[in-house]
């Protein structure tokens, strides 16, 4: 197979990163910048869009253009940046935090809209850029650095909301599984409309290292054995599922932009 | 027909801040409903369509000028308008327009607060708010109208700042002003300056960040950052609209005033000028950076300087600080959610005078 040449999309000058050893946030940044090379973009034509966290600071490591904004706002953002712009491409590089607690409402009204965006959701189970605190993804039970005795609130799942909302394209996977992954990013890029893909992304500094699963390596095999295919999943009981994450396809279906926006009503007289 | 160019016509202070925006190609609004701004919002999403431009009505404040700063970078003239609560929410991203030199323009129509207050009732209390309720040094520009033609004039003119100094622009009005109706002159557009139109190459962040739009923790880059974005806008005080004077160069009171509050002023400038009293009235129109060369000018020859607003003194305080005696700077103020009468102003005027 041939490798796609990923790195002109890369601000080389740029590294070292900021993100700690065993981070998954480098693999899925490879994995974005691979399908961009596969797809041939322009660096005029694409945009990457964060927030504010770990995953954010990916922006800082690509040459094409990036647009970083406020924590949580970035669909807010991404909206009126689609209306003037709406031959861009745009992909959202957002946090577990970003997309499911600050940023939750915009989330779903962007899926509503179905705004053509591609989000890529780096979901490392926690607040990694703060220190490790727990978030609306941690998973029940969870020690976090605001969960010492495990977390006491339910989880949520993120993809199924986005279906609800009004999502075209939705999938989740880790980076345990690239292929996988690659196939998931280019496939929601492509796709006209909202798309989100959640990806379950290692943090052995913090997440890893309190719920005692070990180091970077220990971290990809536990995305492993933690997750199981949907179609698997759904023949599971209820409780059994509490103790994985699906991953697979949710959703693929091609509804059109649910929004008009500037259809003239006539012209104007003056 | 209504935003015809060139000629008078019969607006409220927010249809006039509409027609300005659409005459200044203003062809993006994204808002949220909220009294007394709403008809902005209704107006946008009737006419920016019909000039080929786009009303979007987002889910909070918070995403409206998130929108809106989207749509500015994407080369679209951009706005929003809100009252108070809204304004609070748009807080933190008024600021990362400020830090990521996005222009555009909000209108706040200020109402009765803190909080929900009286959702109908005017006030003048978020001056403090427009300047400083964004977190962090800054700099910004507040306009504020004192009736349907500054509406229009200002909410023009801050389109043009908007894109000049590269920065947010926040007009100030109020509640009587926003739905009181007056004849409007509205303009041509040769007075339009356009720089953001094209399709920008963008890498924006609201970190800070050095020239080619990467972030970075350097204290030389932050400093010079955070020096510029503030001289960008105060060392060029010149190129804002300037505040309007009334009255005799040295008067024995100069009522310093703005919005609503200075239309009552202008009327008791009026009947102290008919019983031959030496007054005058300084009408703001820039309100941030604050004008403190122009006050301290006049304000330095007036033997006693009254400020009407409808708050507890906060332009007050900046007319102590702008280097006139302190002791000679008095307010008139109101915080009842009714406004200052022009009656008011001339009795407080007469005291002062006698007790000269």
């Amino acid at each position: 197979m041939v490798i796609p040449d990923y790195k002109k999309y890369l601000a080389v000058e740029r590294l070292p990163h900021i993100w700690c050893a065993g981070c998954g946030n480098g693999v899925i940044l490879k994995a974005l910048l691979l399908v961009l090379a596969e797809l041939n973009f322009r660096p005029g034509e694409i945009l990457l869009a964060t927030g504010i966290g770990c995953i954010s600071r990916a922006g800082d490591y690509v040459s094409f253009q990036r647009f970083q904004g406020t924590h949580g706002r970035t669909l807010a953002f991404v909206t009126g940046l689609k209306v003037a712009r709406p031959e861009l491409k745009v992909i959202c590089l957002i946090g577990d935090g970003d997309c499911a607690a600050i940023g939750m409402g915009h989330l779903i009204h962007a899926a509503r809209r179905n705004l053509d965006v591609a989000v890529l959701v780096a979901n490392n189970l926690n607040y990694g850029m703060t220190g490790g605190q727990f978030s609306p993804l941690t998973p029940n039970k969870s020690l976090t650095s605001t969960s010492r005795a495990g977390k006491n609130e339910a989880s949520l799942d993120i993809c199924r909301l986005a279906e609800v909302a009004g999502a075209n394209y939705v999938a989740r996977t880790s980076v345990f599984y690239h292929g996988e992954l690659r196939k998931y990013i280019r496939e929601a890029i492509s796709k006209t409309g909202f798309s989100l893909v959640e990806i379950l992304t290692s943090c052995p500094t913090y997440y890893g290292r309190y719920n005692k699963i070990g180091g970077p390596g220990e971290m990809l095999t536990w995305f492993r054995d933690k997750t199981v295919p949907l179609k698997k999943y759904l023949q599971m009981d209820k409780q059994e599922q509490k103790d994985f994450f699906w991953r697979g396809k949710l959703v693929g279906r091609d509804a059109p932009n649910s929004y008009t926006y500037g259809k003239k009503n006539e012209e104007p007289d003056g | 027909m209504a935003g015809e160019k060139n000629k008078v016509q019969f607006l409220s202070g927010n249809e006039a801040c509409v027609w300005a925006a659409i005459h200044a190609r203003a062809r993006f609004f994204a808002g949220y409903p909220i009294s007394p701004a709403t008809e902005i919002a209704e107006m946008c999403a009737h006419e920016l369509p019909r000039y080929g431009g786009f009303y979007i009505q987002m889910e909070d404040e918070i995403g409206s000028i998130a929108a809106v700063i989207g749509a500015s970078l994407g080369g679209l003239r951009a706005f929003t308008a809100t009252s108070g609560p809204g304004l609070a929410l748009m807080q933190e991203n008024i600021g990362f327009a400020a830090m990521a030199e996005v222009p555009c323009v909000i209108i706040n129509v200020q109402r009765f607060g803190p909080s929900t207050g009286i959702a109908t009732k005017p006030a003048q209390s978020d001056v403090m708010t427009t300047r400083w309720g964004t977190p962090g040094d800054h700099s910004l520009i507040v306009l504020t109208p004192s009736g349907g033609q500054e509406c229009y004039d200002l909410t023009f003119a801050a389109f043009n700042l908007a894109e000049l100094f590269r920065t947010p622009v926040i007009v100030l009005t109020d509640a009587v002003i926003a739905h009181l109706r007056e004849k409007v002159t509205v303009k041509s557009d040769e007075e339009l300056f356009l720089f953001n139109e094209d399709k920008q190459f963008l890498r924006i962040t609201g970190l800070v960040h050095d020239s080619f739009g990467y972030s970075s923790d350097v204290p030389e880059v932050a400093g010079e950052l955070i020096a510029r974005l503030a001289q960008k806008i105060e060392g060029y005080q010149t190129l804002l609209p300037g505040s309007r004077f009334y009255g005799p160069e040295s008067p024995e009171v100069l009522i310093i005033s703005f919005g609503i509050s200075a239309r009552a002023a202008r009327q008791a400038v009026f009947l102290a000028e008919q019983e031959d009293l030496a007054v005058s009235l300084l009408e703001l129109q820039t309100l941030w950076p604050f004008p403190e060369e122009e006050i301290r000018k006049i304000g330095v020859k007036a033997k006693t300087v009254l400020v009407a607003e409808l708050n507890r003194g906060q332009v007050q305080r900046e007319v102590m600080a702008c280097g006139i005696s302190p002791e000679k700077v008095r307010g008139i103020n109101k915080i009842d959610t009714t406004v200052i009468t022009p009656r008011e102003i001339l009795n407080e005027i007469l005291t002062v005078i006698k007790n000269n």
